[in-house]
């Protein structure tokens, strides 16, 4: 009795929460891809199906890891290290490996299925931190505790940075936070603010085409390559208050390259409008609430850690996202969770979900 | 194994208030731009998203005097294929192959290029674009456009000219009038995407295109068309190069009729008409060149009656003064003959003029002196360009005042040695016969706006007192004479009072023998309501002005006059 009903109702706000966010995501990738699926497959939904496919199988995933009793991730620790060894070196194998899209390595490819271990690496992580956080509880009242914790990140973080800056940025915020929650002092994370700005403008200072990009973002209306920041800004701008109606942007007919990726959000403002893009930003709020609140009510810290971690996650990428496409931040390739089209980045996210809803029905049993 | 403090729980609120502070922003941002800065950017996403395609405005139609349509607009049609609307393309590639007449390899490589519109053909009859618009051919666009058309092909094509494929005016009045004629093009601002196909059933914003004024003429299709066929007949007659006729109201300047055979096809302006060694470019200059206007000629005894009204202006000479023609005058060390070998022995200024007698004219010339002449022919505007409105106009080529000597005054007095349009002269003639008004020689009467129908009746300039009014009416009458009993006797109408001179100038080098026979004539005599000037260029045989020019505008008037109302006076003949 207890273990059911009492607990179930508590996520199930969570679950509604992330399965609309789901479907929201999937009206606009059709809204957004049919156009051009019509015109390269003769098939408008083609971008759907793929779509569908991962948030089908990643919304499975999620409910049978929220079933799973994530406390027992605590009793393995040399399956965690293992795990956080082998992401390293997959990520490692990416780069020597992989393949290249765009200019950069990003994808594996295992048979028929490529994805992105950089997705997967946010996942391992939260949870590898959160351990390690969780176990080493007290160290986090020290400098050297904090500074160990963040030296213990570099073999995810570092692989991932030289081909993903955008994504190793994540990953270092996402350390950041956690670490911050983990610890009972604040002055001491201002330092480490700075020093968080710092390594940023070191990953942003070690490629060309990211200095250039900072050009463009102080003027993109006058720079040859600010093309994609203007066409998004363009279907921003065009949107109003209540948005030309589903299905009626202009931008995404080929203005706009791949609206159905990380410039999905314009397309959002452009066809719901201000009040509609408002509401996604809200309903994004809502899950970080959710998230903070199950994190606040687990006794354990692990299970705090982790909720704490993926909330850090799914903050900061949907800020860097929106701020890019509102180019309020220079341009880097971001998807906005939930919504912009990318089958491994939905289905890891929904995972980690898994681990917060499973900290949330297992969080007072002690 | 560590439980979760306060603290923890603390810096997870901290967390999130962090994270709401950086979403906070955002919408901050979005407020901005979807508000402060939303007409900034969808402006220019409209501008992206927008592909204007004109429609053509209608052109002004041209008509007479009387409202008979010159050049009006026949309805074509621009056939063109859109690529992404094609379904049939085979069905298509057989159709247009039929019914324009192409090639069907070429209407393929059209169909099956990949581009937003591709234009197939343009000017095809309406008939034959309904017939495609019927067949239902999904991709198949039939545009309605317009092609100027002119119903009577080659009358007065040296006066109006054609137009360009975009309809723009190229010689002529078209080209004068081509801002009163062209009009405003509107637009379809269609919603296109990136490639600049079409949206479907997306709104388009229409903006109607302004037809074009229409423009009144004052020629009168009846007269233009008496003085063609009179200028056909007598350039067949006579082998002539060519034949000019100009018909104007002396009083203010309103041309009824220009001729200048031979003319050519406004509705097919590119072909010439004749054999020619010249390029082409250079061959449709000169097909479509107006020689009563663009090119200058001796003028020879028409010019006596400037000299004779200056003459008796300044009171040189009266009409009764006594003068002898031995059939030359020696001047300085020149022998300068008269028409009349034997000469005209005595005869009065008046009668003078009727013999067309050359020494008498060398006489008054020599008494006016070059200053006065030249005072009199800039009154008569003849140093400047008439102002007519038709491009390309010519000025005349006179001496410098310091080289004019005795011969050249002697020359200039019986219209040699020096070189002016046909126009000109008609101007100069109708100043001395119409009171001394220098009036502007024109075509264009008003433009109509047939929407508002609002008129806008074009200014012309006169001047007065080019010659004074006892000049003008010794000199109507003296110019009477000379078709009632002088050298124009062939221009005689029974019943009618006429007025005229006759020419035969000897174009340069004279040893050609290669001559203008010209008759200036008018009617009534005593006031004048047309003035007509005939130039036949190089006829063969005889060529004297007076036996075969003057007919011409006597056959002409023969027509004209009762056409225009002009009462018989039953003058007596003797």
């Amino acid at each position: 009795m207890k273990k059911g009903s009492c607990r179930v109702p508590k996520d199930l706000n969570t679950l509604i929460l992330v399965l609309v966010l789901v479907g929201f995501g999937l009206v606009m990738v059709f809204s957004t891809s049919s156009y051009k699926a019509n015109q390269l497959f003769g098939n408008k939904a083609y971008w759907l199906i793929r779509q569908s496919i991962w948030a089908v199988l990643g919304t499975t995933v999620m409910v049978l890891i929220s079933g799973f009793d994530y406390r027992k991730l605590k009793m393995l620790p040399e399956l965690m290290t293992f795990g956080y060894i082998g992401m390293s070196f997959l990520l490692i194998l990416t780069l020597l490996i992989g393949s290249v899209t765009k200019g950069s390595k990003r994808w594996l490819s295992i048979g028929p299925v490529s994805f992105q271990p950089s997705e997967l690496s946010k996942l391992v992580l939260i949870l590898f931190l959160a351990r390690y956080l969780a176990v080493h509880e007290k160290q986090m009242k020290t400098t050297k505790g904090i500074f160990t914790a963040l030296f213990l990140t570099i073999p995810v973080i570092g692989p991932v940075g030289i081909e993903n800056a955008s994504t190793s940025i994540i990953l270092l915020a996402i350390a950041g936070m956690m670490i911050f929650v983990s610890s009972p002092w604040y002055k001491r994370f201002f330092v480490m603010i700075f020093l968080g700005i710092g390594a940023v403008v070191v990953i942003i200072g070690s490629r060309a085409y990211r200095l250039e990009r900072l050009v463009i973002w102080m003027d993109p209306e006058h720079h040859p390559k600010g093309h994609q920041t203007m066409q998004g800004l363009y279907a921003i701008g065009s949107g109003g208050l209540f948005g030309k109606g589903l299905g009626k942007s202009m931008q995404k007919l080929g203005f706009l390259p791949e609206p159905q990726n990380d410039m999905i959000f314009s397309i959002i403002c452009e066809e719901l409008g201000l009040l509609g893009a408002l509401g996604v930003i809200l309903l994004f709020l809502l899950l970080l609430y959710q998230f903070i609140r199950i994190g606040m009510e687990s006794m354990d810290l692990f299970g705090t850690l982790i909720a704490a971690g993926v909330a850090a996650h799914l903050g900061i990428q949907i800020f860097i996202n929106i701020a890019v496409v509102t180019n309020t931040i220079p341009n880097t390739g971001i998807p906005l969770p939930f919504i912009s089209y990318g089958g491994s980045s939905l289905f890891f996210l929904l995972v980690e979900i898994g681990f917060v809803l499973s900290v949330a029905r297992h969080n007072k049993a002690g | 194994m560590g439980k979760s403090k306060t603290y923890h729980r603390k810096k997870c609120l901290f967390l999130f208030c962090f994270l709401c502070l950086l979403l906070l922003i955002l919408m901050g941002r979005l407020i901005d731009l979807m508000i402060f800065q939303a007409d900034h950017y969808s402006k220019l996403a409209t501008d992206l998203h927008q592909r204007e395609r004109s429609i053509k405005a209608a052109r002004g139609i041209v008509y007479d005097r009387n409202g008979v349509k010159l050049a009006s607009n026949s309805q074509v049609c621009t056939i063109s294929v859109i690529h992404s609307q094609i379904k049939d393309p085979d069905s298509i590639v057989k159709l247009l192959a039929e019914k324009l007449n192409l090639g069907e390899e070429d209407i393929r490589n059209k169909v099956e290029k990949v581009s937003s519109r591709e234009k197939i053909k343009s000017n095809v009859p309406k008939e034959t674009g309904d017939e495609i618009r019927l067949a239902h051919l999904d991709g198949v666009k039939v545009d309605e456009d317009y092609k100027r058309y002119y119903p009577y092909d080659d009358l007065a094509s040296k006066v109006l000219g054609f137009c360009g494929s975009d309809n723009q005016g190229i010689v002529g009045l078209e080209v004068t009038y081509d801002e009163v004629l062209s009009g405003q093009p509107g637009k379809i601002l269609t919603l296109t995407d990136y490639k600049g196909i079409e949206i479907e059933n997306a709104p388009e914003e229409r903006v109607e295109p302004i037809d074009g004024k229409s423009l009144y003429l004052s020629i009168d299709v009846n007269l233009q068309q008496y003085a063609m066929q009179a200028a056909k007949k007598v350039m067949k007659q006579k082998e002539a190069k060519s034949v000019s006729i100009i018909l104007m109201n002396p009083q203010n300047g309103e041309i009824y009729a220009m001729v200048d055979l031979p003319e050519y096809n406004l509705n097919d302006p590119f072909t010439l008409n004749q054999k020619t060694d010249l390029k082409k470019q250079d061959a449709l200059n000169q097909m479509w060149r107006n020689s009563c206007i663009n090119d200058t000629y001796e003028p020879g005894s028409t010019f006596k009656i400037i000299t004779a009204a200056a003459g008796l202006s300044e009171g040189v000479v009266g009409l009764s003064d006594q003068f002898s023609c031995p059939g030359y005058r020696i001047i300085e060390d020149r022998k300068i003959r008269c028409h009349k070998v034997g000469g005209h022995g005595t005869e009065t200024f008046k009668e003078g003029v009727m013999n067309s007698c050359n020494p008498v004219f060398m006489d008054v010339g020599a008494r006016l002196g070059a200053k006065n002449t030249y005072k009199y022919w800039r009154k008569l505007g003849l140093f400047e360009k008439t102002g007519i409105d038709v491009p390309g106009e010519a000025n005349s080529i006179m001496h410098p005042i310091k080289e004019i000597k005795a011969v050249e005054l002697a020359t200039m007095s019986f219209g040699q040695s020096f070189q002016i349009t046909p126009l000109q002269l008609l101007r100069a003639a109708s100043a001395v016969v119409n009171g001394g008004k220098l009036v502007t020689p024109h075509f264009g009467i008003k433009s109509v706006d047939e929407n508002t129908g609002e008129e806008t009746v074009f200014p012309w300039t006169e001047k007065s007192g080019a010659v004074s009014k006892e000049t003008s009416d010794i000199m109507k009458d003296v110019l009477e004479a000379v078709v009632s009993e002088g050298t124009g006797k062939n221009a005689k109408i029974e019943g009618y009072r006429i007025g005229g001179k006759t020419a035969t100038s000897q174009k340069l080098p004279r040893s050609a023998h290669k001559y203008i026979s010209s008759f200036l004539g008018f009617a009534p005599a005593d006031n004048p309501i047309i003035m007509g000037l005939v130039l036949i260029n190089e006829p063969t045989g005889i060529y004297y002005g007076g036996t075969i020019a003057a007919p011409v505008l006597k056959e002409i008037f023969e027509n004209v006059l009762p056409y225009m109302g002009v009462k018989e006076s039953y003058v007596e003949t003797p």
